[in-house]
C-alpha cells in the first residue's frame, strides 16, 4: 500500500510540468494583459475586465490586487505587469522617476472621497465629522496614517477639524482598510473613516457623512502602461476604456467619483 | 524613544504566562494517564491555536470577546469590562496562542514520570494535594519550566491575533511586535531595528538561560544520584 502511494505521488509530481505546459500552449493563442491595481478597485475592475474581454476576443486579463505601495515595489523588482493602477500619486511618481512606466500614458482616471461610516448598532449616530468630538463612543477606527493611504487622508481631515489630538486615545489604527471595515461591521468600533468605494462594498455599514474635499489632499487614482509591457497597444486600449465614459460609469457604480 | 511598548509587552507576557502556567499544569495533571470519552477531542481543541493561522485565532477571539460577542457582551454588561481594543485583549490573544505550548510540555512531563513514586506516597497516606506538591510537581519541573519559557516567549512575540483583537492604539495597545510591523511598513527603519534588537536580545537570553539552567539541573541530579 505504502509503495502504491509513493508511486502515485511520484507520478503526480511528474505530471505537474505536463499540466503547466498544456496551459502555456493554450495561453499562447491569446494575448495576456496583467494589471496590477490598488485593492480598492477590485469590484469595479472585475466588471471592466469582462467588458473588455467581451469586446476583444484575443485578449485575456489577469488582475493582481494589493496596496499601491506593495504593487509598485513588485514592479520595481521586475514583476510582470502591463498596467499599473495606483491609489496614490506618490507611488506612480516613484515608478515614473525610475523610468519603469511609460510617462506619456499616465492618466488620472478617477477620484475617491472619504466617508464617515457607522454600523446599525449605534442608536443615534452622529451626522457629521465635526460631531465626532462630542460623540459618545469608545472607539473610532481608521487606517494607520503612516502605512495606509486612507489613514493619511483621515488624519488630514481630523487635523483640519482639530479633532486629531482630542480623539487620540479613541483611534484604533487598522493595518488596512478591510480591518477598519471589520471593526465597524462587528460593532467593536462605533465609527470608521474609509473611502466611499470601501463603504459601498459592505452592506453592514452606513455612510453618515462625506468629508469636504478641501479638508484633505485630493485622492487621485493615476494609471499608466508599464514600460516593458508586451502588449502596449492593448494595455493603452484598456486604459482608454477605464478613463472613458464606460469606465467612469462603472467606477461611479462602485462609489468612485 | 518611547519605551511604553517594552513595558506593555512585558506586562502582557507576564500575565498571560501566569494564567497559562497555572491552567496548563492543572489540565495536564488532570488528564495525565487518564482515558475518558472525548479526551482526544478536548486535547485537539487545546492544541488547535498552535496550527491555526493567527488571523483565524484573531477572528474567533473577535467573535467571542467583541463588544457584541458571546462572552464580550456579557463581560461588558455585568462587569463593565471591555476586552476588545484594550491591553486585556492582547493578554487574551497571548493566552490562547501560548496555552498549547504549556499544555504540551506539561502533559509530556507528567506522562513520563514514574507513577509508582506517586502511588507509594499515596499508600503512605499523603493527600492528593501533598502528592502533587511534594512529588509530581518537583519531578515534572524541568518540563514545566521549558513550557513556561516557551509560553513567555510566544506571548512576547504574539502579533497577528493581537492586532485584530487589541487593535493598534499608539500608546495604549502597541506591543513590541506591533511597533516593529508599523515601523517597517512606514519605512522607519531605525525604530524597527531598535525594537528588533530588543526582542531578539530578550528571546536569546531567555533560551540561553533555559539551556544553562537545565544543564546545571541535570548535573546536580546526576551528582545527587551518584552520592547515594
Amino acid at each position: 500500500m505504502k509503495k502504491f502511494i509513493k508511486t502515485m505521488l511520484l507520478l503526480a509530481i511528474a505530471a505537474i510540468p505536463l499540466g503547466c505546459a498544456n496551459k502555456g500552449e493554450e495561453g499562447m493563442k491569446k494575448k495576456e494583459i496583467a494589471i496590477s491595481a490598488a485593492a480598492s478597485l477590485t469590484d469595479a475592475l472585475t466588471e471592466l475586465k469582462n467588458v473588455y474581454e467581451d469586446e476583444h476576443d484575443d485578449v485575456f486579463i489577469t488582475l493582481n490586487f494589493g496596496s499601491s505601495r506593495k504593487l509598485a515595489t513588485q514592479i520595481e523588482q521586475g514583476a510582470t505587469a502591463d498596467i499599473f493602477l495606483s491609489a496614490s500619486l506618490d507611488d506612480m511618481e516613484r515608478l515614473k522617476e525610475q523610468g519603469l512606466i511609460n510617462e506619456s500614458t499616465i492618466v488620472d482616471f478617477t477620484e475617491n472621497s472619504l466617508v464617515l461610516i457607522t454600523n446599525n448598532v449605534v442608536q443615534i449616530p452622529v451626522s457629521s465629522y465635526e460631531q465626532l468630538g462630542s460623540a459618545k463612543s469608545d472607539h473610532i477606527s481608521m487606517g494607520e496614517p503612516d502605512t495606509v493611504p486612507s489613514g493619511r487622508y483621515a488624519k488630514e481631515v481630523l487635523e483640519h477639524l482639530q479633532l486629531w489630538t482630542p480623539l487620540q486615545d479613541k483611534l484604533v489604527m487598522g493595518s488596512d482598510v478591510r480591518q477598519v471595515l471589520t471593526h465597524v461591521e462587528m460593532g467593536n468600533a462605533d465609527y470608521g473613516i474609509v473611502y466611499a468605494s470601501d463603504a459601498w462594498s459592505s452592506d453592514k455599514v452606513t455612510v453618515v457623512a462625506v468629508a469636504d474635499s478641501s479638508w484633505h489632499s485630493n485622492i487621485i487614482y493615476p494609471g499608466a502602461v508599464v514600460s516593458d509591457s508586451n502588449y502596449p497597444a492593448e494595455a493603452q486600449d484598456f486604459l482608454d476604456l477605464l478613463s472613458g465614459k464606460k469606465g467612469s460609469a462603472v467606477l461611479q457604480k462602485y462609489g468612485f467619483k | 524613544m518611547d519605551y511604553s511598548p517594552l513595558m506593555l509587552s512585558l506586562k502582557v507576557a507576564a500575565i498571560s504566562t501566569t494564567v497559562v502556567f497555572i491552567s496548563g499544569v492543572f489540565f495536564a495533571r488532570a488528564f495525565a494517564r487518564k482515558q475518558f470519552f472525548g479526551k482526544s477531542v478536548i486535547e485537539a481543541i487545546f492544541i488547535l491555536p498552535l496550527v491555526l493561522p493567527p488571523t483565524v485565532v484573531g477572528f474567533a477571539l473577535l467573535l467571542l470577546f467583541g463588544k457584541h460577542g458571546w462572552i464580550g457582551k456579557w463581560l461588558l454588561e455585568w462587569f463593565d469590562v471591555q476586552i476588545v481594543f484594550t491591553w486585556l485583549g492582547a493578554v487574551i490573544a497571548s493566552i490562547v496562542v501560548s496555552f498549547p505550548l504549556m499544555y504540551q510540555s506539561a502533559a509530556a512531563a507528567f506522562n513520563s514520570m514514574d507513577d509508582r513514586i506517586e502511588n507509594a506516597a499515596r499508600t503512605l497516606g499523603a493527600s492528593e494535594w501533598r502528592v502533587f506538591r511534594t512529588i509530581s510537581f518537583p519531578l515534572a519541573w524541568p518540563g514545566l519550566l521549558a513550557g513556561l519559557v516557551l509560553s513567555f516567549a510566544r506571548g512576547l512575540g504574539e502579533f497577528g491575533a493581537t492586532l485584530m483583537i487589541a487593535g493598534y492604539i499608539p500608546g495604549k495597545t502597541d506591543t513590541i511586535p506591533m511597533s516593529i510591523y508599523f515601523a517597517v511598513e512606514s519605512g522607519q527603519m531605525e525604530k524597527a531595528v531598535f525594537w528588533v534588537v530588543i526582542i531578539v536580545a530578550l528571546g536569546f537570553s531567555t533560551i540561553l538561560w533555559l539551556n544553562w539552567w537545565s544543564r546545571r539541573n541535570m548535573l546536580r541530579y546526576a551528582n545527587e544520584n551518584r552520592s547515594r
